[in-house]
């Protein structure tokens, strides 16, 4: 049973971390104030141009790089739409995803036969990887895991601990309290957008360079969704979203996993009932949050999805 | 310490400065009075960063300054606390204090900040917990905090945008003590006001403005209650109107004791009575903000009454809701002609079948044909400069606007009309005509309550002025006995001496 816990578990590290990439990007997109529904979208292309630029260069570093300028690169787009022409936010991000989708799919088609690219190595930390349950659990992944685990301090203490921080909070909660203090609003919700963007392309390559390294059309399969749920889920809070994070990792592992046991190989409709769990998990942390002003409780940034116009006359 | 000159403010449609000249010295308490609408915010926002100036210059402690941004404007020394505060409600006073400053190094010390806002509330009297998040706070105490941070950015000279507006007694009596404090220790403070009492009780020099202009600097010391009320309301040149002497009739409408709350919840209508006649014009002035609204929405049926009793010729009403409202025969011309009164994007039409739908219908559905015909009547005889029936309101001017409010509203069986500003923005013709309306519902047996910040049309139209401050009447006096300056200094919440005999 503990080695079955520890299998699950490692495995939920490891497969969660694209998604946690996704979710710390999203999140300090949300944290801005900024609401992007197109993180599956720029996941989507992370994944497409990391798998693809692997296969051309032989190098899954510069896969990742390219993944991330990518990702980047379309969250400015949604900047632009969304903050510059101050469309409405929703509309532009779903439109993000839609175009991820459909390009990712026409332009990655060579790469579907592509079996083989270098992936991100693994590397077992000497020593600690030999505790028993914690090591196999934290300590004998790949690189993008330790990435992972190096990031969410990082992003606790820029916004609870830095100057920037406590800038982000207040241009996601009172733009014009942060404005009247000379703080550039446009400026930085622009970056964090961009951020959050680079982030979601990290995310996508993880899964094709580290996780499952093939590119198939529609590789991401909801997990950028499971992203925009698990910011909410997370309370826009770095270290839940981390928890989160790898809970739905395991979750997703779980019906893989479970295939070791003979009675879940006989009954198939029980792996399809595991396999969508973490969905569910998202929908019910969506719904959750949206009722009623649970949401404000909960720590939703106030100016969230709301565009910020200097007010040049208060009658 | 400040000298503007020659400033000129233009937005689309009103000069709200005209060619303003101000002088601040230093280490005083200046008061910048007058009514709403008279420029005062607008001088303020230019000087403090907000607005830029169409024209004229502007120097602060002697130097020549033009700002970009508020940003300039506290670097130069000069902090404005508005009236709506700007603060992050979730987080702390601290927090909030700090934010924007860039001597913060990357890295925050959550203690160091602390004891900085801590040190900085003990020094000028404004004590508040840094700890405290933002929306655990009263609002006499975020005030506090908007001027602590002022403070912190090295403001020189604060500026107060109706800094008692939202304040208890009991707090604003602290906030004036702190005040005198900052003063003593060598700050300016300038402060926008349209409240005479405490114009007269905390300031040193006085600047009057009217109608975008400044009507005169002066020595608080040199001036009475009396005088500066002239400087602000003026002489007004009353409307030509005649109004046809008609024999007031029987009571018809009757409030009692009212008690109304305002969307937040605090009292704005405040034990309030009045009683209207048929074939009168009772006039209520008053200042933006002092319980109209709320009373009128009492009356419509539409808000809460938390006491008191509303009698319609003498039949108990309280608690009527909007439609029995209706039917009783109480119209309604909104102050709000965009949103409260009419629906933008409906033709004009259906923004008269809002009303009367129910009046014209076949069985379950409407009845179209009876609808096109009464809205084409209506607009022929209110003369509504249309394109057509069929459309939508958002595309008629103010003056047109507001007659297709008052041809629905005065086309039913009404005995009562609550009119809120119904002049509000219009041009002279409109007035007119809106004013003839009026005076035409008044000889037919209508009881009408006119609301106006408009004391020219108070004083025109009324049979009899009642001033409304604070939710309160102030006193009533008949058209005969009602002088501008009277009515000013009541609106301003004071009693004269001559009335209190």
């Amino acid at each position: 049973m503990i080695a079955f816990l520890t299998a699950v578990l490692a495995s939920g590290v490891r497969t969660g971390t694209s998604v946690l990439f996704a979710t710390l990007g999203e999140l300090f997109t949300e944290r801005a104030g900024v609401l992007n529904l197109g993180v599956e979208g720029m996941m989507l292309m992370g994944a497409m141009t990391g798998f693809g630029v692997t296969w051309l260069t032989g190098n899954p570093w510069l896969g990742i790089l390219a993944a991330m300028v990518v990702g980047g690169m379309m969250a400015l787009l949604h900047a632009f739409v969304a903050l510059v022409l101050r469309a409405e936010q929703v509309v532009s991000g779903l439109a993000l995803t839609f175009l991820g989708s459909g390009l990712s799919a026409v332009l990655g088609s060579p790469l579907v036969e592509v079996r083989q690219v270098d992936r991100i190595p693994t590397w077992p930390v000497p020593f600690l990887s030999q505790i028993p349950v914690l090591g196999p659990i934290l300590f004998d992944h790949n690189f993008l895991v330790y990435i992972g685990f190096l990031l969410i301090p990082l992003c606790w203490f820029w916004i609870y601990r830095t100057r920037q921080g406590l800038e982000l909070r207040a241009i996601g909660e009172n733009p014009a309290a942060a404005d009247v203090q000379g703080i550039k609003v446009m400026r930085q919700r622009i970056l964090y957008v961009a951020f959050g963007g680079v982030m979601a392309g990290l995310g996508g390559a993880t899964l094709s360079l580290a996780l499952t390294p093939t590119w198939v059309e529609g590789l991401i399969s909801g997990q950028g969704w499971v992203a925009v749920g698990l910011v909410i889920f997370a309370g826009w809070d770095p270290i839940r979203a981390m928890f989160g994070s790898y809970l739905f990792g395991a979750l997703r592992r779980l019906p893989i996993d479970l295939q070791n046991f003979a009675r879940f190989r006989a009954n198939p409709s029980l792996g399809y009932f595991t396999s969508m769990l973490p969905y569910l998990f998202t929908i019910v942390a969506l719904l959750t949050v949206s009722i009623g002003d649970i949401g404000r409780r909960w720590g939703a940034p106030a100016a969230l999805g709301r565009a910020y116009v200097r007010e040049d006359r208060d009658a | 310490m400040v000298e503007m000159r020659d400033i000129s403010k233009r937005f689309p449609g009103v000069l709200a400065n005209d060619r303003v000249d101000l002088d601040v010295a230093s280490g005083s308490i200046h008061a910048l009075l007058g009514e709403n609408g008279a420029g005062k915010s607008t001088l303020m926002h230019i000087l403090s960063g907000l607005y830029r100036p169409d024209s004229g210059t502007m120097k602060v402690e002697d130097r020549t300054v033009s700002f970009a941004s508020p940003l300039h404007a506290i670097r130069a020394g000069v902090g404005m606390v508005h009236q709506h505060f700007m603060l992050v409600e979730t987080q702390t006073v601290a927090e909030n204090v700090v934010l924007g400053d860039r001597r913060l190094g990357f890295r925050m010390d959550p203690a160091a900040i602390r004891d900085t806002v801590a040190g900085l509330g003990r020094e000028s009297g404004l004590e508040i917990d840094p700890d405290a998040l933002i929306w655990q706070l009263s609002v006499g105490e975020r005030q506090r905090v908007e001027i602590v941070k002022m403070l912190h950015r090295g403001a020189r000279l604060l500026i107060l945008d109706e800094p008692t507006a939202v304040l208890t007694p009991q707090e604003a009596d602290t906030l004036f003590d702190r005040m005198r404090g900052m003063a003593q220790a060598g700050r300016t403070l300038l402060f926008i006001s349209h409240k005479l009492n405490e114009v007269m009780e905390l300031a040193e020099t006085v600047t009057v403005m009217r109608q975008g202009r400044v009507v005169d600097t002066v020595p608080k010391a040199q001036v009475s209650h009396r005088e500066l009320v002239h400087m602000m309301v003026g002489s007004p040149v009353l409307f030509d109107v005649t109004v046809p002497p008609v024999q007031q009739g029987r009571k018809l409408l009757s409030l009692r004791n009212l008690r109304v709350e305002n969307d937040r919840g605090q009292t704005a209508v405040d034990n309030l009575s009045l009683d209207l006649h048929q074939r009168e014009i009772l006039g209520v002035a008053g200042v933006a903000g002092n319980g109209q609204r709320e009373l009128a929405e009492a009356i419509t049926g539409l808000r809460k009454l938390q006491a008191g009793t509303i009698e319609l010729d003498e039949f108990d009403v309280t608690g009527s809701n909007q439609r029995r409202m209706i039917d009783l025969g109480i119209s309604w011309v909104p102050q709000d002609r965009q949103h409260t009164g009419t629906a933008p994007n409906l033709s004009i039409q259906e923004n008269f079948d809002l009303k009367h739908y129910r009046s014209a219908r076949r069985g379950p559905f409407l009845d179209r044909a009876g609808q096109s015909r009464r809205a084409a009547a209506l607009l022929a005889k209110y003369r509504v400069a249309a394109a057509g029936r069929h459309q939508p309101v958002r595309l008629l001017s103010g003056g047109n606007l507001q007659k297709v409010i008052l041809a629905r509203e005065l086309s039913t069986e009404l005995r009562v009309l609550v009119a809120e500003s119904p002049t509000r923005g219009l041009d002279v013709g409109a007035i007119q005509t809106v004013h003839e309306l009026l005076m035409e519902q008044r000889s037919r047996g209508v009881a009408i309550l006119l609301l106006s910040e408009d004391l020219q049309e108070v004083l025109s139209l009324s049979d009899r002025v009642a001033v409304i401050h604070s939710g309160r009447i102030m006193g009533i006096l008949p058209r005969a006995r009602a002088e501008a300056d009277t009515i000013g200094m009541l609106m301003a919440g004071v009693v004269p001496e001559d009335m209190t005999t």
